[in-house]
């Protein structure tokens, strides 16, 4: 892609290409902290990803803010116009999926025999490709990735497979055995954690798709 | 070759059309075979780099070219039907029937009455004085400058400010009931709120008469046109609806001078 003429301009996407990819990364690490912390019951750790997740939500700040001053100062045109939005809406979402894997690390203490649950090592799994998710739909953002993009979409049904699986497992743990209801009811939100990072990577898909290409990605991918 | 878009139909209400046009300038081609149908449904914008033919274009629709020694026209262009280049047209009645506002407001040195009532008097639409001072009245409003000089219509057009000499060429072109209005940069001397008005002006006008703009403003283009046009080395690249070819151009060069990348 030609550089602006105005090299301000190509500095401003970069630097906010960069916010973007940062968030992206701490939300990635996050998730894949949150289920390491709940595996191990590692409350410490719990509590340092809770902390954390004030680093996501400044830089969500730092975003909008740089992404109304190039509205205001660039007037941003056509592919960089539709970049400028979807980074907008990109640093809300990523947001959400720092809250998401927040709400994981929430709940670490309050697993009680942890040994007992199949689900505790299907989560990492699950986390693991939400993550990947995460990871390589802002991987397409920064390089106007279309392709990319319809990919991620393509691997959310793996995340919904897992979500069922686990879900299942978990119902027939509380039936079997009323005592673990507290602890599986906390599991299935973790799941459910992981299920809406999941959809939330597919968005930002679509967002990107549509960034890339002025159009959205065709139904059949959806 | 053009890339038209898709949404863009050839209408039976065209007011004007061009098919094929080409100027040159001695033996330099300034507009290479453009085609473009302009209508007062909508008001068309063209945009591109400087010395991309825009103006040229833009004076073919009126024959201004006519008035430089080495420029030549090739193709059709029509109004309503008729070829403006046929011996039938007489080219005075041509430019009172497609009038022209330009860069820099160019008043005649006479009273802001005069101004207006010159047009029609010799155009023979007004003879008496009451058919004039009626014909001055309807245009200044119409140009949004009426209340701004009802009570000083003797003092020179002149002494007018910047906006409001410009939006008084507006009135004089709308004087003598033209069907199309060709504007070369009509804002680009104004400030921002001249600016303004112009674009004001120029959505209200829409509708009644066509409208062609050549603009160097992205935004402006944006703002004020339905339709846009964007010219490249004599070339009309891309033609389509103006908040597609702002948010989603197809063409590689459309999308880098849009995006100020060009060059």
């Amino acid at each position: 892609m030609t550089d602006h003429t105005v090299k301000a301009f190509d500095e401003d996407i970069t630097r906010l290409r960069g916010l973007i990819s940062e968030m992206g990364g701490l939300a990635e690490a996050a998730t894949h902290a949150a289920l390491d912390a709940l595996v191990r019951g590692d409350e410490e750790l719990a509590d340092q990803i809770v902390a954390g997740d004030k680093k996501i939500d400044a830089l969500e700040m730092e975003v909008d803010k740089l992404a109304v001053r190039i509205i205001a100062l660039r007037a941003p045109l056509a592919d960089d116009l539709r970049e400028v939005i979807a980074a907008l809406k990109i640093a809300g979402v990523v947001e959400r999926i720092g809250d998401y894997s927040k709400n994981i690390a929430k709940r670490v203490g309050k697993i009680e025999g942890r040994d007992r649950f199949e689900p505790l090592t299907l989560l990492p799994a699950m986390g693991e490709v939400a993550g990947e998710m995460v990871h390589d739909v802002l991987t397409a953002y920064a390089a106007r990735d279309a392709d990319l993009a319809r990919e991620v979409i393509s691997t959310d049904a793996k995340v919904d497979a897992f979500y069922n699986s686990i879900f299942r497992n978990l119902v027939s743990h509380m039936v079997e055995n009323p005592a673990t209801i507290s602890s599986a009811a906390h599991l299935l939100f973790v799941a459910r954690n992981l299920e809406r990072i999941g959809d939330h990577a597919t968005n930002v898909a679509e967002m990107v798709h549509y960034a890339a290409t002025g159009t959205y990605p065709p139904e059949e991918d959806r | 070759m053009t890339l038209i878009h898709e949404k863009i139909q050839r209408d039976k209400t065209a007011k004007m059309i061009a098919r094929d046009v080409s100027v040159y300038y001695g033996s330099k081609k300034a507009i290479d075979e453009v085609s473009i149908d302009i209508s007062p449904d909508y008001v068309t914008a063209f945009i591109g780099p400087s010395g991309c033919g825009k103006s040229t274009f833009l004076r073919c629709f009126n024959r201004m070219n006519d008035t430089i020694p080495v420029a030549k026209v090739e193709g059709l262009i029509e109004l309503e039907g008729e070829d403006i280049h046929g011996n039938a047209m007489d080219v005075v009645q041509l430019r009172a029937r497609v009038g022209m506002v330009f860069q820099k407001p160019n008043p005649f040195p006479k009273t802001i009455y005069e101004n207006i009532a010159y047009g029609p008097r010799i155009h023979g639409l007004g003879e008496k004085k009451a058919d004039l001072d009626v014909i001055v009245e309807r245009s200044l409003t119409r140009a949004g400058l009426w209340d701004e000089v009802k009570d000083r219509l003797e003092d020179s057009g002149t002494a007018l400010s910047g906006g409001q000499q410009q939006r008084l060429c507006i009135a004089r072109a709308i004087a003598v009931d033209p069907e199309v209005i060709l504007m070369d940069e009509p804002a680009s001397a104004l400030d921002p709120i001249a600016t303004a008005k112009i674009e004001e002006l120029i959505d209200e006008l829409s509708g009644r008469y066509a409208i062609v703009i050549v603009t160097h403003s992205m935004q402006q283009a944006a703002r004020v046109s339905q339709r846009t046009a964007f010219f490249h080395l004599g070339k009309m690249v891309e033609y389509g609806p103006t908040s597609d070819i702002f948010t989603n151009p197809i063409e590689q060069r459309t999308q880098d001078y849009i995006t100020g990348r060009y060059g």
